[in-house]
């Protein structure tokens, strides 16, 4: 992963002295709260409900594991012995005192750690795909992209103050984990006809209050050029975008008032006197950073499958652990490990600091020291040996980490909601749980097989319920807090927005109206269809019918 | 006489700046007068003589407007309505690199201290700071970092062609 140099260290030593003398000022009444507000923010300091909650920036979701001990560290000494993570790859952490924050961010920096632009309207965190390096359906490695944007984007002068937040992810593979569709900015990279490497760039998507699926302005940027190119895009949108209305103000808005097509011919203005410039890259440095990023130290093995296949018959916890919690890897003897996060009655993403330093030590032990954070909000070893896997099974077992539900049901995506999120309407982490519990039955959850349940607290969409199989929100209707419900929003290429399913429901009733669809969906579903298959192929009547009808 | 912040130092401002509903009467008898974009606009003909002059752009303003007379200006002063609105990053940089002004920019409005590390690295060198604020304090923000990593009109090169192993 990508180490810091002496200018790399200094930026985050510098801000750190920043932050401590603003937070002093602010303490000292010379900066109001208002003042204070966005330059906390940009440091991902939020006031909540209960306390401050800082979100630490987990640059694409790659963790060394000292950064991980330090994590738990940290969480010890300044919050209550755990953290969370987000649907950024973030790390986020509920409880801290303002006062200690420029400390934990003194100790943060010691790793070579930060949390800028974790938060504000700014260039947020750039995420990819967690399999990002491994994956055998890669083409491009992201990660050395995603840094060279790091770098770009980290205290960039002139987009320091943009109309709202802005999110970029990157995606260098066949399948589309980094759902770029549904971001600011999504660049896949790819090859031309001539061989050369470029970014096919989307603008536009985005969740939240008005989501949308991003549209392509530019087919294909060479690489020479992308931070150029990135550089005109915010400049029409920090220039032109909408001020006037925060729910109008993303860059979705703009693109959707002028049209793809005119945002486009703009952005393309802007670049004709950007290009070739200084702002071009160099081979050189996209060296430099993919140095960072070469393969591990890889030993010369084979695929274990028959030993593999073997442990499966006589383990069938063991079977059913590596068919949703394994996946193959480049490097023939390899594999890629999830470590779910989701067990039932623990809020999803949350991680105690015993189980964040057992995951650094499991990490040098089995994956070179390096862990990666999802989107799902599960956490990857991605450079696990195969004849290695049965052991590891049974340290995961030991400590909460082999839920064999990656990508089922009990898998959910789910923001901090009202027990936490000063912005949410509606509890979420409590509806998770319940569903959760209603569905803890392996065989069954199984057979139900892949499905994306996706929960956000309000229409922020920090727990991506657009993108969800089932997506549920939380609303409040005179005080009371309420859930919409959407079926048939997914992620990834042909990335689809959820259509609702129709009047919300008390929060008691949502395991009752989830067991209802999938009793909808097991009775219609053909034999090699997922829940999202057989919703496309019948549509939501037949849904809608089965959890309304017994409402009456 | 107003102190404001001009190429690193705190100085007596020699500049007057006029409302958005000043008049040309106000601004041929005004010295050393800031004036509003829309008022030039309104007399250019007759302003065009006075010297020297500074004019001021509101935040939804476009510089490309202003580019075929920039000439005419000492000062371009750039308002921020709110601090949180950064149009005006954009605009300080497009005067330098792509018009290549040379007089003064100035930011004015709500602007305070901790905006002026960006600022001065989009191009302004002059910082009408808030009146309830302390402009000696506010110099202080300008060193608030050391390194930077991208190319602005402070620094022309990106740290990607300035780095040493």
């Amino acid at each position: 992963m990508y180490i810091y140099d002496n200018y790399d260290q200094q930026i985050v030593e510098d801000r750190v002295r920043q932050f401590r003398d603003q937070t002093r000022r602010y303490f000292a009444g010379e900066l109001t709260e208002d003042e204070y507000l966005p330059l906390r923010l940009q440091n991902g300091l939020y006031v909540q409900r209960h306390a401050p909650m800082l979100r630490i920036a987990v640059p694409y979701g790659l963790l060394a594991s000292r950064q991980l001990r330090k994590l738990a560290d940290i969480t010890r000494k300044y919050d209550k012995g755990y953290a969370h993570i987000t649907t950024r790859t973030n790390v986020q952490l509920n409880w801290p005192a303002l006062e200690n924050v420029p400390d934990i961010l003194e100790e943060l920096a010691s790793v070579q750690m930060h949390a800028i632009q974790t938060s504000g309207n700014c260039i947020r965190n750039t995420t990819t795909d967690q399999f990002a390096g491994v994956a055998r359906d890669e083409s491009i490695d992201p990660r050395p992209w995603c840094e060279i944007i790091r770098q770009w984007s980290t205290f960039h002068p002139e987009f320091a103050r943009l109309p709202r937040k802005f999110k970029i992810a990157v995606n260098g593979c066949a399948s589309d984990r980094a759902a770029i569709e549904v971001h600011d900015i999504g660049l896949e990279a790819v090859h031309n006809d001539a061989g050369e490497l470029g970014f096919r760039v989307l603008v536009g998507g985005g969740l939240g209050r008005t989501p949308i699926v991003g549209s392509c302005i530019n087919e294909f940027v060479p690489w020479q050029h992308l931070l150029g190119y990135l550089e005109s895009i915010l400049r029409v949108y920090n220039r032109f975008g909408r001020r006037d209305n925060k729910f109008k103000a993303r860059i979705k808005i703009l693109v959707k008032a002028l049209t793809p097509t005119v945002f486009a011919e703009r952005v393309a203005e802007e670049w004709a006197h950007l290009k070739d410039g200084p702002i071009t890259l160099t081979e050189a440095e996209v060296q430099r950073v993919s140095k960072h990023f070469t393969d591990p130290a890889y030993l010369e093995l084979s695929d274990q499958d028959q030993e593999l296949a073997a442990l499966d018959a006589e383990h069938p916890g063991f079977a059913r652990w590596r068919s949703r919690n394994v996946v193959a890897h480049k490097k023939p003897g390899y594999a890629a490990v999830t470590l779910s996060l989701k067990k039932t009655g623990i809020a999803p993403g949350d991680v105690t600091e015993k189980q964040l330093d057992k995951i650094a030590d499991l990490a040098d032990q089995y994956s070179f020291s390096e862990v990666r954070n999802t989107h799902e909000q599960n956490m990857v070893l991605a450079d696990v040996e195969q004849r290695k896997l049965f052991e590891l099974w049974e340290v995961l077992r030991e400590h909460g980490f082999a839920t064999p539900n990656i990508g089922l049901l009990s898998d959910i995506i789910c923001c901090p909601g009202g027990d936490f999120c000063a912005l949410a309407n509606a509890k979420s982490i409590p509806v998770a749980e319940a569903i959760q519990e209603r569905f803890d039955n392996l065989d069954y959850l199984f057979d139900i097989g892949d499905l994306d349940l996706n929960i956000s607290g309000c229409m922020n969409a920090c727990g991506h319920h657009h993108i969800g199989h089932i997506g549920i929100l939380g609303v409040d209707k005179k005080g009371e807090e309420f859930y919409q419900v959407s079926l048939g929003g997914s992620s990834g290429r042909e990335a689809s927005l959820g259509k609702i399913l129709g009047p919300s429901f008390a929060q008691d009733a949502m395991p009752d109206v989830i067991s209802k669809l999938i009793d909808v969906y097991i009775e219609q579903r053909t034999e090699e269809e997922h829940f999202i298959d057989t919703y496309k192929r019948i549509g939501i009547d037949k849904f809608k019918e089965r959890v309304y009808a017994s409402n009456n | 006489m107003r102190a404001i912040i001009k190429n690193d130092q705190v100085i007596d401002d020699q500049w007057t700046l006029l409302s958005a509903e000043a008049d040309l009467d106000e601004a041929l008898r005004t010295e050393q007068a800031i004036i509003p974009f829309a008022l030039w606009q309104e007399h250019k003909s007759q302003l065009q003589a006075v010297k020297p002059l500074g004019v001021w752009l509101e935040s939804n303003q476009a510089v490309e407007d202003l580019a075929e007379d920039l000439a005419y200006f000492s000062v371009v002063a750039l308002n921020f309505p709110v601090f949180t609105d950064g149009r005006h990053f954009s605009s300080a940089r497009l005067l330098r690199e792509r018009y290549a002004y040379t007089g003064e920019i100035r930011a004015i409005g709500d602007v305070a201290r901790d905006q002026l590390f960006f600022m001065q690295r989009c191009g302004f060198d002059a910082y009408a700071i808030r009146a309830d604020r302390c402009p000696v304090d506010a110099l202080q923000s300008l060193t608030d970092f050391s390194v930077t990593y991208q190319a602005a009109y402070d620094q022309s090169l990106p740290l990607y062609r300035r780095r040493t192993a």
